[in-house]
């Protein structure tokens, strides 16, 4: 198989996931996007590896081997991220990356439930059991 | 034990008490009073005991190196002989006495354990003075009293003049002190040795080179610690803080200190004639004008406080005449018949609530309130006023008859002229201080008017002391002048019969005019009420106290002056009498000197910093505060921008970078 059509694909994927990560508002897709971006360095990894290899006469495939220590690092950076973005939505009862603002320059953070309604504090409650739920 | 070891002991005792009470003051407050009390007394019996082992003899020394300095070493030194063993014994005798009577004095006082504290410190300090046989240390423990006083002068911080009184006597005292310091710096490189015996013994084989210039140094903190002209103003207004205090430090111990240390030094200072006239000058100020202020004073405390003065000046007349013998001896006489005065003052403040002579004087009936302050405050004046045979006499006596010595050329260690010089002035304050001890008695305890208010008897904590200081008062000159020359340089303190003669004279002319303006101007005082009492005469005797001190100047218009036509001293001192109560004007003179000046100096200071350099501080600081308010806008809080401009910036050195690859 050519190199390009690794490559070529694995630029996509970056690209999706570049955009994800840009355009969505959802922190989740945000993550999932991030995941997108990983597994496109992970495809150019493999594929170069191979490609680089064939000539070779012994090879210890550190692209390989190197693309397992990502998935495991991404494995971990998942759950972290999956974990805050579930702490937020619980105490803010929103993911909205664009309602998120609270490092913006020249604005006090409230408390935690200052900015949120009755009506936003009984989603936040249904949603927290859901997601206890689902967990 | 050794008596090495027992003198080390006896400034070591009241040091642990001090500390044991600052420590113990808030957990422990039922220690407090023996804390202070005991350490003092078991002193007082080990300072007896050095003493008595000493017996006049040869003196006891002991060093040990405290650290090598790598030029000239400081030691932990004592040197005892007469002088200091005797001197040690007041300062414990008074301590005591001080201590038992503040806790009466003072019982009611929030803030005794620290008082108690910094009293028992303040008598080690002077113990270490008084002991040391090094230089640099006795100036650690000089410097220590200086502090110790500031604190206790200003007990009763609540009043501004206790506040304004302690910042003035700690300035003052510390202005002589710096001259004091480099004085010594200069004498240990002369001598090559901080240690008094190595001094003494360079002075002897003539191995200073500099003595007048050192000795005028020395002088200048002696000056401020012994309150002698032109350093004395702090003392009068020293009398803000409390009786006790006032007895222990003003009059007896820390005052001394300045007398004591030219007593040691003395070979030092008859080496520099100039030195030793510039010495009599101002002994001879000192007095006559003390004495003079002490006739206008209308608070009683500071008629005390200007005859302490006055009586720091016989000493250090007498060692303007080159006898240290006399100096020390008038010391202890003065040390023991002072404290009596003061603490009898304590009393006498505590029963009438006001510190006023002139409010006194309108009092009828006070002498019976307060019947042992009465007969024990009788006793002090009148060896105050040298009436034989109480103590006082003897001892001023010994004083006028060295310097008669001098002027009639029996002696060629000091010059003629400072002889004259103390003997006149001498003579003169005499008559004054028999004058002004006649009328604190007559204006104290004879009033005519409202009877004295009567709030039972005083603690006998406070009663019991006076008696005990009112036996050397009495007795110790008649059997000390046979007895102290075996303890000191064996110079005869026998009183000659001129100066006698003279000075009894002089002093029974004093009391004898002021008895005759008092019965003349007496009659005043029923016309021209005037008076400010307390306003909690149930109170404790230093509530008392604070209160009257606070009230004199409302009540009066001035903290020394009192418009009162019916005082004696007014008579006597006529035109005078206005410039006296207030010192002669030196604290006004010293206001335009050096206190305008450095205020000036201290506004235009201000200004320069506020105005010239915090504007060079604020416009550098301008443009980086612009780029950091432009720069700040960029942070708007949403995390996409951020991974936007970033990625902006990935793409933009990834570019550059390609281009700079290809040589484009």
């Amino acid at each position: 198989m050519h190199l390009a059509y690794p490559a070529v694909l694995s630029a996509l994927l970056f690209c999706t996931g570049l955009y994800g990560v840009l355009a969505r508002r959802n922190a989740i897709l945000v993550l999932m996007s991030v995941e997108l971006m990983l597994n496109a360095v992970n495809l150019n990894l493999v594929a170069f590896d191979v490609w680089l290899s064939r000539t070779a006469e012994e090879t210890l495939h550190s692209g390989q081997a190197l693309t397992l220590f990502t998935i495991a690092i991404a494995a971990a950076e998942i759950g972290i991220g999956l974990a805050i973005v579930l702490a937020v939505y619980r105490n803010r009862g929103t993911s909205d990356i664009d309602k998120l603002r609270d490092t913006a320059e020249g604005r006090e953070s409230d408390g935690p439930d200052a900015g949120v309604s009755d009506s936003d504090a009984s989603a936040t409650k249904a949603a927290a059991e859901k997601a206890e739920a689902t967990a | 034990m050794t008596t090495t070891t027992l003198a080390v002991l006896v400034p070591l005792l009241p040091f642990l008490g001090a500390i044991a009470g600052l420590l113990l003051g808030r957990t422990a407050p039922g220690f407090v009073r023996p804390l202070a009390v005991l350490p003092t007394l078991v002193s007082l019996v080990l300072a007896a005991l050095v003493a008595a082992r000493q017996g006049g003899d040869g003196a006891v020394d002991a060093a040990t190196e405290l650290t090598p300095t790598g030029s000239v070493p400081i030691e932990l030194a004592l040197h005892i002989d007469g002088f200091a063993a005797l001197t040690a014994v007041l300062v414990t005798v008074v301590a005591g006495c001080v201590q038992i009577y503040s806790t009466g004095y003072l019982r009611d006082d929030p803030r005794y354990p620290s008082y108690a504290a910094l009293v028992s410190l303040f008598t080690s300090a002077m113990l270490l003075v008084v002991y040391s046989g090094d230089l640099m240390v006795l100036l650690v423990g000089w410097e220590i009293m200086g502090i110790c006083s500031y604190f206790l002068v200003g007990h009763y911080w609540e009043t501004p003049e206790a506040r304004a009184a302690s910042l003035k006597a700690f300035l003052v005292t510390k202005l002589g002190d710096v001259p004091f310091l480099i004085g010594l710096f200069a004498l240990a490189t002369d001598a090559g040795s901080f240690r008094i015996t190595r001094i003494l013994g360079a002075v002897a084989s003539g191995g200073i080179e500099h003595p007048t210039p050192i000795a005028l140094l020395l002088l200048a903190g002696v000056a401020g610690k012994s309150a002698q002209f032109p350093l004395h103003t702090w003392l009068p207004d020293a009398m803000a803080g409390p009786t006790p205090v006032s007895a222990l430090i003003h009059a007896a111990t820390m005052v001394a200190a300045g007398v004591y240390f030219i007593a040691r030094l003395l070979p030092l200072f008859e080496a520099s004639q100039a030195a030793m006239v510039v010495l009599a000058v101002m002994a001879a100020v000192t007095m006559a004008g003390s004495a003079l202020a002490a006739l206008a004073q209308d608070d009683i405390k500071r008629v005390l406080a200007y005859s302490t003065i006055g009586q720091l000046g016989y000493m250090t007349g007498a060692l303007a005449v080159a006898d240290r013998g006399a100096a020390v001896f008038h010391l202890l006489s003065h040390g023991a018949f002072k404290a009596l005065l003061f603490l009898a003052g304590g009393v006498i403040i505590h029963a009438a609530g006001t510190n006023s002579l002139a409010a006194m004087s309108r009092m009828s009936h006070l002498r019976d309130r307060v019947p042992d302050a009465y007969w024990t405050m009788t006793v002090a004046l009148l060896a105050l006023a040298a009436i034989p045979p109480f103590s006082g006499f003897f001892s001023k006596e010994a004083v006028l008859g060295v310097a008669e010595h001098v002027v009639t050329g029996h002696t060629e260690h000091a010059p003629a002229a400072a002889g004259w010089i103390v003997l006149l002035a001498g003579l003169l304050t005499a008559l004054l201080t028999a004058a002004y001890a006649t009328r604190l008695w007559l204006l104290a305890f004879r009033g005519h008017g409202t009877e004295a208010p009567d709030h039972g008897r005083q603690p006998l904590t406070m009663t019991a002391v006076l008696w005990v200081l009112a036996v050397p008062s009495l007795a110790l000159g008649g059997f000390a002048f046979r007895v102290l020359p075996d303890w000191f340089d064996g110079h005869d303190l026998t009183p000659t019969l001129t100066t006698s003669v003279l000075g009894t004279g002089v002093a029974l002319v004093g009391g004898i005019v002021t008895y005759a303006s008092w019965r003349h101007t007496t009659a005043y005082a029923a016309r021209i009420p005037l008076g400010a009492v307390a306003a909690h005469p149930e109170g404790g005797a230093g509530q008392v106290e604070a209160e009257a001190i606070a009230g004199h100047e409302p009540a009066y218009g001035d903290i020394a002056y009192a418009p009162d036509p019916s005082d004696p001293g007014r008579l006597l001192l006529g035109p005078l009498h206005r410039h006296a109560a207030a010192g002669f004007h030196l604290d006004a003179v010293y206001t335009a000197l050096f206190v305008r000046p450095v205020r000036a100096g201290a506004s235009l200071v201000r200004f320069l910093d506020r105005e010239v350099v915090e504007t060079y501080v604020r416009g550098a600081g301008t443009l980086p505060r612009w780029v950091g308010a432009a720069v700040r806008r960029a942070q708007t809080g949403n995390l996409q921008t951020y991974v936007s401009v970033l990625l902006a910036g990935t793409v933009v050195l990834a570019v550059a970078a390609v281009l700079v690859a290809t040589g484009a």
